[in-house]
């Protein structure tokens, strides 16, 4: 079966679903049903993240590309396949570390409907990690397509004022996105005459239907990334949905976008993907400046970070879409990166959100003086989202952009503003809440983070320094398999704009014999 | 083939005739008080026993009676779901007219006998038996919309109903009877010799006037307009047996005879199916967008529904066929299922309630009646994990297969419309504050036949995918 020796794919997956029946039909009324709700839940969120410990444990590096697999035909169209590679497990990881951090920031916040409320926590980690280990495209399809459900739910029912626009529009853009994925897909599995995403992500497809196909699933997942023009629906569900809701969003929702790309778009469609690069370039480029400028003049913390994440994964896509090492690795890492960063960002925002009920702004300032230890953990994670040396931020974007300048330089040079641009609203931002007079009453009495608020910071901030200072211990799981799909796109890669000067003697030499010919060739023209 | 041989293979039909016949004597002479709950028992075991009889002869005895009458994988298939949702139409019933004391025991009847036109329908190998088995379903249902005969809106319904079935009726049998004249021959056997030679114009009105009469049965755009009133007025239990079981034997018929009778025409009337199935979807999107009642909304929701089922007839494959009757089969169960939630809405006084509006705040009232109508509207708007997922899979997979693009593209774009209103719907369920909490939903037989539905299109209904594909596989096989 695999080095555990029980299907720990499938357990991961079920295991919270079963947590969240459980949350359902726990017996009991009121205050009792609730707490109840949260200790199954954070129990099962615990023991599916020691379950993800003990996968990254045994994941075997420089092992099969894909381990831990399992294979049952059950559904007769489609089969249930699990397995990861590296890549997945890393995204794994950062789903079911995020998971817990999410029902402890979820404790008291939530009042109302407490077991439905963990149960669609519950549902939704199920489904992520669904996404990430599904080795057939349509259980990979219902995964990523289920995952709206929940989320609906979480934003429509525990969500502010304007809530209802906003699962709306959460769930019709991303449904739209999809349903012409579902198209392509079946194009597929029937050119290919398999569902398994290994196999499919080594058959060539004919290069004329490549660029409809790339296109379908483009539509797809540039939403739930999400690229600019199509990013309107994140502002709105950010803000609305509930802190965790947020953290979940932005955490590793947006994660599955790019999952897609290199699951999917890059192996499967190479040469589409080299031919339509200048589309990604060009939405990541505008995306980078025009939402940073957009962040900048925003009043509202949430809508803030979202803007700030949909330039971030501008990064994501100009790194993916680099088609070298550097770019892809990188890319990678800037989702990592993100996935925590802007998380905490968010729980900083909650934090603050529970105590004075408003995300203006404004109506904060002077935060440092009377909690401190907030003031230090939200500059710690400011600095992680600018790209300071030392925070999980630098090592991706940084890494990201070197692979955009070896693709195209100007790509890089426009993004590189973004980092300029990112300093500037974060720091902005920073200073508005955190520097200044303390002088508003009601931010007097704000008491500093409680133990329960640092549980959920404390390890984010842990990792997003360990990722800052030793990136190896994320890069070495992935490394092969960004091996596999750099061998596997490197025939279609397009030509990059990038100059490469020999060495210095070999130049010499060079300018010699073409002096030579170059004088030869003027002498006979004369 | 001997005499006995043949009216084995009629088993159903026979039953269902005998039987529907003493029941209605019986509920005219018995004096007994309790005589309705008795004749509905009665006609529900006949339905079994018509169902278990499909397990001999009348299952696949193949052609009888010179050509008329086909039983086969196929018409098994349909006959199955038929004869189910017509015996969860009847149980449903009994405590939504008991309010009114209107619980007679012609409902029963009235159901027998349309499930016989019904299996007349999709047992047919002749357009004239096709047509009296559309009578004889046509007939009932004229009679059951009208059935609460003091309520002016159920007296409406039925006669919109008559009216407007009569026109087609009249639409189809001029089609019939240019196709009987241009090809000498009812039998479709002998239609199709016919049109495989070469088509004449009098073939192709022929065509189209039964395509038209058979697209008013199936309520599909632009035959559609009398779907909504008439679901509107019906009583709800009536509602739920027209949106099921006459949409399969439809269906089913409609499939039978483009395959059998107009197969080598194809060409001819796939543009016509792809039209009806794209305008179905497009005006089921929209129009329902506007509905505050239920169950306008859920008329508008269906005919939505037929034009995606309509996607596998228009591949014109037999994959395709195989996903329009798995889509049907996943559809009567998600329908079944929606009105019977619908059922359970009723004010404190125990009236029944339409409003969409009255249903916000049913997650605080009725959480188990809240999930269960939401799995259904998911389902229905085919979100996956649910089952109504599966079903849009398959007719899109069909449609891709046969290289219809065009069509597969703009179906499913008009599925995100379609979810619109459905997530309406559970909007209101789960987002909006409390409105008047309903009477409890205290029936045990509904809230089973509600459980096990919503079980059914739950994700755990995908372990039935394998069964499913295996019995419209061969249903559809049947056909080529």
């Amino acid at each position: 079966m695999n080095q555990l020796g029980f299907p720990i794919l499938t357990v991961m997956v079920l295991l919270p679903l079963a947590g969240a029946l459980l949350c359902l039909i726990w017996p009991g009324q009121g205050e009792g049903k609730a707490g109840m709700a949260r200790v199954i839940a954070l129990g099962t969120t615990l023991v599916t993240f020691a379950l993800g410990i003990l996968l990254w444990i045994s994941y075997e590096i420089g092992g099969p590309q894909w381990q831990f697999v399992e294979y049952y035909p059950i559904f007769g169209r489609f089969a249930w396949a699990m397995g990861i590679d590296g890549i997945a497990l890393m995204l794994i990881m950062l789903s079911v570390f995020l998971m817990p951090i999410c029902i402890i920031a979820s404790w008291q916040s939530i009042q109302s409907r407490v077991p439905e409320y963990m149960a669609a926590f519950l549902l939704m980690e199920s489904l992520m990690i669904g996404v990430f280990t599904a080795q057939d495209i349509f259980l990979f399809y219902i995964f990523f397509e289920a995952g709206l459900i929940p989320m609906y739910l979480i934003i429509g029912i525990w969500g502010g004022a304007e809530r209802i626009y906003a699962s709306y529009k959460f769930f019709l853009y991303t449904l739209l996105g999809s349903v012409l994925m579902l198209i392509a897909m079946l194009w597929m599995v029937q050119e290919a005459g398999t569902s398994s995403i290994p196999e499919l992500m080594t058959y060539d497809f004919p290069g004329g239907a490549q660029n409809w196909l790339w296109l379908a699933f483009f539509a797809s997942f540039a939403v739930k990334m999400p690229m600019w023009p199509v990013h309107t629906w994140l502002p709105d569900a950010h803000v609305q949905a509930p802190t965790a809701g947020s953290v979940i969003l932005a955490g590793v929702l947006l994660k599955m976008g790019g999952y897609g790309f290199i699951r999917f778009s890059l192996p499967m469609f190479p040469e589409a993907s080299a031919e339509l690069v200048w589309i990604v370039f060009g939405l990541s480029m505008v995306a980078v400046v025009y939402t940073s400028l957009v962040a900048l003049v925003q009043k509202d913390m949430k809508k803030l970070i979202a803007y700030s994440s949909v330039a971030h994964m501008a990064f994501v896509t100009i790194g993916l879409f680099a088609f070298n090492r550097q770019g892809i690795e990188g890319a990678m890492i800037v989702m990592l990166s993100h996935g925590l960063v802007s998380g905490a960002l968010f729980l900083c925002v909650g934090v603050i959100y529970d105590r004075l009920h408003t995300r203006e702004i404004e109506r904060y300032g002077g935060l440092s003086d009377n909690m401190p230890k907030y003031a230090i953990l939200f500059m710690l994670f400011t600095m992680a989202s600018i790209g300071l040396p030392g925070t999980s931020g630098f090592v991706g974007e940084f890494l990201a952009l070197v692979g955009a300048y070896e693709a195209n330089s100007w790509v890089a040079v426009v993004c590189t503003t973004g980092i300029i641009l990112g300093a500037a609203y974060m720091l902005y931002l920073y200073w508005r809440i955190c520097y200044g007079e303390l002088e508003k009453e009601d931010v007097k009495a704000m008491p500093d983070l409680s133990v329960r608020e640092l549980a959920t910071l404390g390890p984010i901030a842990a990792v997003v320094l360990w990722m800052g200072v030793y990136p190896e211990s994320f890069l070495a799981p992935i490394r092969d398999d960004v091996g596999t799909l750099l061998a596997r796109i490197e025939p279609a890669n397009p030509p990059g704009d990038a100059q490469l000067a020999m060495g210095a003697g070999m130049l010499l030499e060079a300018e010699h014999g073409d002096g030579h010919g170059g004088d030869h060739g003027g002498e006979g023209t004369h | 083939m001997t005499i006995w041989e043949s009216l084995l293979t009629v088993a159903p039909e026979l039953i269902l005739t005998l039987g529907a016949t003493d029941l209605l004597l019986v509920g005219a002479f018995s004096k007994k008080p309790d005589v309705s709950r008795r004749v509905s028992i009665y006609a529900v075991l006949m339905l079994i026993a018509c169902g278990l009889s499909l397990l001999g002869p009348a299952g696949n005895g193949g052609t009888v009676f010179g050509g008329l009458y086909v039983a086969d994988a196929f018409s098994t298939f349909s006959k199955v779901l038929i004869y189910a949702s017509a015996a969860i139409a009847i149980l449903m019933a009994p405590r939504f007219f008991d309010r009114r004391s209107e619980m007679r025991p012609e409902y029963p009847v009235l159901i027998l006998f349309a499930a016989l036109g019904m299996g007349f329908m999709v047992s047919s190998g002749d357009l004239m038996l096709l047509y009296i088995g559309l009578e004889i379903n046509s007939l009932a249902a004229y009679v059951l919309a009208s059935f609460m005969r003091q309520d002016t809106r159920s007296a409406e319904a039925g006669l919109k109903y008559f009216v407007l079935g009569a026109l087609a009726s009249g639409i189809l049998l001029y089609g019939i009877s240019l196709l009987y004249g241009f090809t000498g021959t009812t039998s479709y056997t002998g239609i199709a010799t016919a049109f495989a030679d070469d088509m004449s114009t009098g073939e192709l009105f022929g065509l189209v006037f039964v395509l038209a009469g058979l697209a008013f049965k199936i309520s599909a755009v632009p035959f559609h307009m009398w779907t909504p009133d008439v679901y509107e007025g019906a009583p709800t239990p009536v509602t739920a047996f027209f949106a099921s079981a006459p949409k399969i034997a439809a269906i089913a018929l409609a499939v039978r005879v483009m395959f059998e009778a107009l197969g080598p025409a194809t060409d001819a009337w796939q543009q016509i199916v792809i039209f009806v199935a794209l305008g179905s979807i497009a005006l089921g999107a929209v129009a329902a967008i506007g509905q505050s009642n239920i169950k306008r909304l859920l008329a508008y929701s269906s005919i939505n529904n037929i034009g995606f089922a309509l996607i596998g007839l228009a591949a014109g494959t037999q994959a395709g066929v195989a996903a329009t009757m798995s889509y049907m089969a996943i559809y009567v169960v998600m329908t079944l299922g929606s009105f019977l939630c619908v059922l359970q809405m009723r004010d404190a006084d125990g009236r029944p309630v339409e409003d969409i509006e009255s249903l916000a705040g049913l997650s605080k009232s009725q959480p188990g009646l809240a999930a269960a109508f939401a799995i259904f509207m998911f389902s229905l708007a085919g979100i996956p994990p649910l089952l109504g997922f599966w079903g849009k899979f398959l007719v899109f997979d069909a449609a891709v297969a046969a290289g219809l693009f065009p069509l597969a593209v703009i179906g499913i774009a008009l599925s995100v419309v379609g979810a619109y209103y459905y997530l309406r719907i559970i909007k209101t369920i789960y987002f909006d504050d409390a409105a008047e909490p309903y009477a409890p939903a205290n029936s045990v037989m509904e809230n089973g036949l509600i459980a096990v539905t919503a079980a059914a299109v739950s994700p755990l209904g995908y372990l039935l995918v394998p069964f499913l594909a295996l019995t419209a596989g061969n249903a559809a096989a049947a056909l080529f």
